[in-house]
């Protein structure tokens, strides 16, 4: 096969079109993901800041298995667990609950961290003011904190993009599955996985810029 | 001895030290003034080849810092520099931080690097700090200890930086006094300084510096006394 | 629920399975030395005046961050065999992991490098110090030290990473535990017992790791 090593032949136009669908349903089903787990993981987040220790301890476990364990396994785990459970879920419904679950444990971490980066003199000082604790938590502890674990979280969610290829293993059709499906009609690996790299590069590299330069400037 | 001849030096276009022409001889105790950017810190590092120069020579027992042959680490060794952060390696213990460059530059064995280093510390009367790391050290102890590290290279010559300006007031004289008894055990130094007791006490010569040209050069007494330059005098009366 | 659980056939293949966790962390061990190596070369590439060299640097730690490590592998695995070069699933597995952690490493590194004042710099070469020396004895260490939390990181990263060798052949922990699951048609009690496993060596790591920087880091 070397020796007719065009990278033409096989890859056609439409294939980049199917490509850019794929394309579509990773970014589907990573915001998606992102989104679900992003609000458990705040509330999960403000439970281990302001839990008692028996939530702490039992959430913070919990969510500590999930950061421990490869998402790989979590997604096979998951699938076969559903159908034994009575419910068989679809490989995008098994993958978008798991990776919610895998973001909102991230999360959790970030938004704690957020909320102790407010500092107790700040909030005594708020609460001093006469805020009540709710007002303090939205006028203080919100924007200071998101300030702090910005761009945390869009690392976070950044890797839960790219993190989600993995859902390909329950045969759900994203963009590197779909890659997969082309290199082995056209046996063009090169090429393909190049467009492929190219469409992940796209979605990741400027928002990742991006928060390095919103860290650098709030640093200062 | 040290002889500085004609020295220039631009960062840049910014020039720093416009025709420096200065004699430090063997056994002097040269203390450098003036204000704040008037190229004082880049005289020292000219001298000992931490910066590159545009004109002139600096020449050390002879030797041309700056020409291409020079081998600047084996100068070096001779020339002791103190800084005003008193930059101590915080990964190594008070004992490895003054024994590590007689190890592994002047090539003593271990056991020996270790002994002089001891030597040195207690020297600058940190004899029950050797196994401490910097962190635990205050300010004056870690600058005492920067004195030992560059001590222990044997150096004939100490460049100071102005070794006590980033020091809590309390802590100053400790190192004064330190730099005080080097100067009366001969050494030659140069010491960079807003100290103006210890540039009148201590010192042989007194050099002032405004705006990387040195305005006047001579003892104690005449620079404090009856400077020659406006310059000269306006700057003391500030600092007084 | 009319399933049910059968536990005995994982647990009489527990010996394999823990014999492919040896498996998983020599992969992972091996390409995170040989990320270290190649991540300090690349921080430094980054920060060098030599500018096809930072080119060079940069587009690799940026792939390597902005793309998923499982197209990295692929990449390795079969991307790379248009060229005619193919490698052992071993190697696809150990190459992908090193390409990623490499890259990570490197941004780690470059921070370090930059939290470490020039005047330590300075203050060892007015020792007469070398560059390298001043860069192995003084500066490096300090490095490290800045480093290390990240690094433990990125150590657990690679292991849960090697898990991705079920998808190109290779037999670590995954794959041999997909191998047994497919045979048996046990899957969910395989997985769950391999998940169990790696919680336990990802804690095994971080706790060495607390231990070894106890003895290490005595500043
Ligand atoms: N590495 C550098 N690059 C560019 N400019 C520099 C550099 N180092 C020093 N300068 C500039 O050179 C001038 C002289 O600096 P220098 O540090 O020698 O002054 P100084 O007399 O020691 O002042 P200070 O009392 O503040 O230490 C200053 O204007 C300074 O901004
Ligand atoms: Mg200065």
């Amino acid at each position: 096969m070397s020796n007719n090593m065009s990278f033409f032949s096989g890859f056609q136009p439409h294939d980049l079109l199917f490509m850019a669908e794929a394309a579509g349903q990773t970014l589907l089903i990573s915001v998606l993901s992102i989104s679900t787990g992003t609000v458990f993981g705040i509330i999960f987040g403000w439970m281990l800041q302001s839990g008692n220790w028996v939530v702490r301890a039992i959430l913070g476990t919990v969510l500590d298995v999930f950061r421990s364990v490869p998402l790989l396994i979590q997604l096979v785990l998951f699938f076969n667990f559903f159908p034994i459970m009575g419910w068989p879920l679809e490989p995008f419904a098994a993958g978008t609950f798991v990776l919610s679950l895998y973001t909102a444990s991230l999360v959790a971490q970030v938004a704690r961290g957020g909320i102790e980066a407010v500092g107790k003199p700040m909030r005594r000082a708020a609460r001093s003011l006469g805020m009540s604790y709710w007002q303090d938590m939205r006028y203080v502890v919100w924007p200071i904190g998101l300030r702090a674990v910005f761009p945390a979280w869009v690392g976070v969610a950044l890797g839960v993009m790219k993190d989600s290829a993995l859902v390909s293993v329950l045969g759900y059709v994203e963009l590197l599955r779909a890659s997969q499906i082309l290199i082995t009609r056209t046996q063009e690996p090169f090429i393909i996985l190049a467009v492929a790299g190219a469409f992940y590069f796209v979605l990741s590299y400027p928002l990742s810029k991006y928060s390095q330069k919103l860290e650098e400037r709030w640093a200062s | 001895m040290i002889e500085i001849k004609g020295l220039h030096k631009y960062f840049g276009d910014l020039h720093v030290l416009k025709g420096i022409d200065l004699n430090v001889a063997k056994g002097e105790v040269l203390s450098v003034i003036g204000s704040s950017g008037s190229g004082k810190s880049t005289l020292l590092y000219c001298i000992n080849g931490l910066e590159e120069i545009q004109k002139g020579a600096v020449i050390v027992d002879g030797v041309d810092v700056h020409a291409k042959g020079t081998d600047v680490n084996k100068l070096r060794q001779n020339l002791g520099m103190v800084f005003q952060q008193w930059n101590s390696f915080p990964h190594l213990t008070a004992l490895e931080n003054v024994a590590l460059a007689p190890q592994i530059v002047k090539k003593h064995s271990k056991t020996d690097a270790l002994e002089i280093a001891a030597k040195q510390l207690k020297h600058v009367g940190l004899g029950d700090k050797l196994n401490v790391y910097p962190n635990s050290l205050s300010g004056g102890q870690q600058q005492r200890l920067a004195i030992a590290r560059a001590l222990a290279m044997e150096p004939e010559y100490m460049l100071f930086d102005e070794a006590t300006s980033a020091l809590d007031p309390e802590l100053v004289g400790e190192v004064l006094e330190t730099m005080r008894m080097l100067a009366e055990e001969g050494m030659t130094m140069i010491c960079v300084t807003h100290e103006m007791g210890f540039a009148r006490d201590v010192s042989d010569r007194v050099a002032y510096f405004h705006q990387g040209i040195m305005e006047e050069i001579g003892p104690p007494e005449q620079i404090f006394g009856e400077a020659q330059s406006e310059h000269t005098r306006k700057f003391l009366a500030n600092v007084r | 629920m009319d399933y049910h659980f059968h536990w005995r056939p994982v647990f009489q293949k527990l010996p394999e399975l823990l014999q492919a966790s040896l498996t998983t962390l020599e992969v992972a061990v091996l390409s995170m030395i040989i990320g270290i190596i190649l991540g300090l070369l690349l921080a430094l590439a980054r920060m060098s005046p030599i500018k096809p060299l930072r080119w060079f640097a940069t587009c690799w730690v940026e792939l390597a961050r902005n793309t998923p490590a499982l197209f990295q592998l692929f990449f390795f695995g079969f991307g790379l065999g248009a060229f005619g070069i193919h490698f052992a699933p071993y190697f696809i597995v150990l190459f992908g992991l090193s390409f990623n952690n490499a890259g990570y490493l490197a941004e780690n590194f470059r921070g370090g490098f930059q939290a470490v004042p020039d005047t330590q710099l300075r203050a060892a070469r007015s020792l007469g110090m070398t560059i390298p020396q001043a860069y192995i004895r003084i500066i490096i260490p300090q490095v490290l030290r800045i480093v290390y939390h990240p690094m433990t990181n990125q150590m657990v990263w690679a292991v849960l990473m090697s898990s991705l060798g079920m998808m190109v052949g290779f037999r670590e922990l995954s794959g041999e535990t997909q191998f047994f699951a497919s045979k048996t048609f046990r899957i969910f009690e395989y997985f769950a017992v391999t998940a169990l496993i790696y919680y336990a060596i990802v804690k095994i790591i971080l706790g060495a790791a607390k231990l070894a920087s106890i003895r290490l880091f005595r500043y």
